[in-house]
């Protein structure tokens, strides 16, 4: 379980972050919503370890992760995607994932085999379905498989959280399916817990079970897609009417 | 890749079995001292670029040369203690002196040009303080290292010992870059050179990798440099120590590639053999005019072949190799 508590972060006299305090249960699927510059990558920077909460605590299985490096974060279980797919661009697709494979899990890179290291690898890539040849760099793939190749060297890291962000941004209507269904599949097959910050409202809206909204850095609204969607200040800050 | 692997192998093979019989081959000892110089910057240069593929570009690497060099040249001058120890004490102090550079740059994420900025600065430092303590390190006249000729003061009477030395040494780095290539350290490293955050969120310790190439290289280099000094049996802070060497060492692994394994190699070969044609040539009328000379070359290598000479050239025959299959 994954508790923010109060967490306020700021950048030098602006709050990205204002008190948010929230919950995420194990194997729950949680969206992240909010407009633009709403604090919404900078939850998941705190979360992550990217940089340390200003004020309040994150706890993950009742353990304080804020404060800790962004490996020891992974190391416990919790892993990123990123808004801008980041693929190491001088090694291959299979290594790429290997990253995650090899030094996501704690102790692994001990245990370091080149051949079985790939065909880890390789098996993510088949679960994300990411077909292209594994040997291969990474330059040249479309803005559809650069998340798939993002979301399969998350998982390798072996989760229990993974704070998917925009996952399905810059994407045609074909591979925002498969993306959606990538997400979906690591819930219910991995039994992962899934917390999905995102700008496509009809498709996660879909697929979450919970919604929690922040607005200026504020949360203002926590509840199931539905409740949320009528809310006033919601539709007033981000949703729009209809 | 399959077929250029193979050809460099058998290159590599030969170009060993002729580096080994080079010495019984070649009898003139000024020849041979040209050789073991070629062999103790290849090292160097090797060393170097153990970071510098990396994106770690150190202009600061004198300074683990001169602590490599100075450390046990004294202790022996001094308190005749063997350099058979004393390197190793030279080459503990070095790794000492860039754990602590290291972690100050890596903990305050100093990346690219500010890092090569400040190890620049480190280099100087190294020579200002050699000059600094002149009564015991001789300052900028330099410092001979006593003559006993015994092999327990790692002085031998046949020079060629040394030739066989450095070219150990240069075959022991050249595993050591080989091994690195097949660990998991090359993915940590390059992933860490691309994007930090990209790799620590894979959990890659990024300061742990950073740490563990720049004490290796630093610790090599000193090595060299301590062989160096054993070998010339003189230092100085200008051939040994600050910028200038720094700098001369960067040349050679850029001019031959730093990214292939035998750049450095090829490089310190072309510059120290070129140095010596031009300082013989022109003698002292037109000093300076090898700097000149490296100066414009490594400008016209950057600009057009930024893998350097077997960087370019590996690509170039992998490139034909792949249009006849």
């Amino acid at each position: 379980m994954l508790e923010i508590n109060h967490v306020t972060k700021m950048f030098g006299g602006i709050s990205a972050l204002a008190d948010v305090s929230f919950t995420v249960e194990d194997g729950s699927f949680v969206g992240l919503i909010g407009p633009n510059g709403s604090g919404k990558t900078t939850m998941f920077n705190v979360i992550s370890g990217a940089f340390p909460p200003s004020q309040g605590r994150v706890f993950f299985d009742d353990q304080e992760i804020s404060g800790m490096k962004p490996n020891a974060i992974c190391h416990m279980g919790i892993a990123r995607t990123f808004q801008i797919p980041q693929p190491i661009k001088s090694l291959t697709v299979a290594e790429n994932v290997m990253l995650g494979a090899v030094f996501g899990v704690k102790q692994a890179v001990r245990r370091y085999d080149a051949r079985r290291a790939w065909d880890e690898a390789r098996q993510w890539l088949e679960f994300v379905g990411l077909k292209m040849d594994p040997d291969s760099l990474p330059g040249m793939m479309t803005a559809g498989d650069l998340r798939k190749l993002e979301m399969a060297r998350a998982l390798a890291t072996r989760p229990k959280i993974l704070l998917a962000d925009e996952v399905l941004s810059g994407l045609n209507r074909d591979e925002l399916k498969e993306a959606s269904q990538i997400l979906q599949k690591a819930r219910e097959q991995l039994g992962m817990t899934i917390i999905w910050v995102e700008h496509i409202m009809h498709v996660l809206m879909r697929l979450v079970e919970r919604v929690v909204v922040l607005n200026h850095g504020v949360l203002i609204a926590d509840g199931e897609p539905a409740e949320v969607s009528k809310d006033e200040g919601v539709i007033e800050a981000y949703l729009g009417q209809n | 890749m399959q077929a250029i692997n193979k050809y460099g192998f058998y290159g590599q093979i030969i170009l060993l079995v002729v580096l080994v019989m080079l010495p019984f081959i070649i009898t003139s000892s000024y020849l041979n001292h040209i050789m073991t110089l070629i062999l103790l910057w290849s090292f160097v240069a090797t060393a170097w670029a153990y970071m510098a593929r990396f994106g770690m570009v150190s202009l600061g690497h004198g300074i683990f040369l001169g602590i490599g060099a100075y450390f046990p040249t004294m202790m022996f001058n001094y308190w005749s203690f063997t350099p058979w120890i004393g390197i190793w004490v030279g080459v503990a102090i070095a790794v000492a002196t860039a754990a602590v550079l290291g972690y100050a740059c890596f903990r305050f994420g100093l990346l690219g040009d500010y890092f090569a900025l400040v190890t620049l600065a480190v280099a100087e430092v190294s020579a200002l303080t050699i000059m600094a303590f002149r009564e015991t390190t001789g300052g900028s006249l330099g410092y001979t290292l006593r003559a006993t000729g015994k092999i327990s003061d790692m002085q031998f009477s046949d020079k060629r010992v040394y030739y066989f030395i450095a070219l150990i040494l240069l075959i022991g780095a050249v595993y050591i870059w080989r091994r690195i290539d097949r660990s998991p350290i090359r993915l940590a490293l390059t992933a860490i050179e691309e994007s930090e955050i990209a790799a620590a969120s894979l959990g890659v310790s990024v300061i742990r990798y950073k740490m563990m190439i720049t004490l290796l290289s630093a610790g090599l280099t000193a090595l060299g440099g301590a062989l160096y000094a054993q070998y010339v049996t003189y230092v100085s802070p200008d051939t040994i120590a600050g910028v200038g060497v720094s700098l001369s060492v960067c040349f050679k692994a850029i001019l031959g590639g730093m990214f292939t394994v035998l750049g450095p190699f090829v490089g310190s070969t072309i510059i120290v053999a070129l140095e010596e044609y031009v300082r013989i040539s022109m003698g002292a009328s037109f000093l300076g005019l090898s700097q000149i000379i490296f100066g414009i070359s490594l400008l016209i290598m950057i600009i057009f072949l930024p893998k350097g000479i077997m960087g370019s050239m590996s690509l170039a025959i992998s490139r034909k190799l792949n249009r006849i299959d």
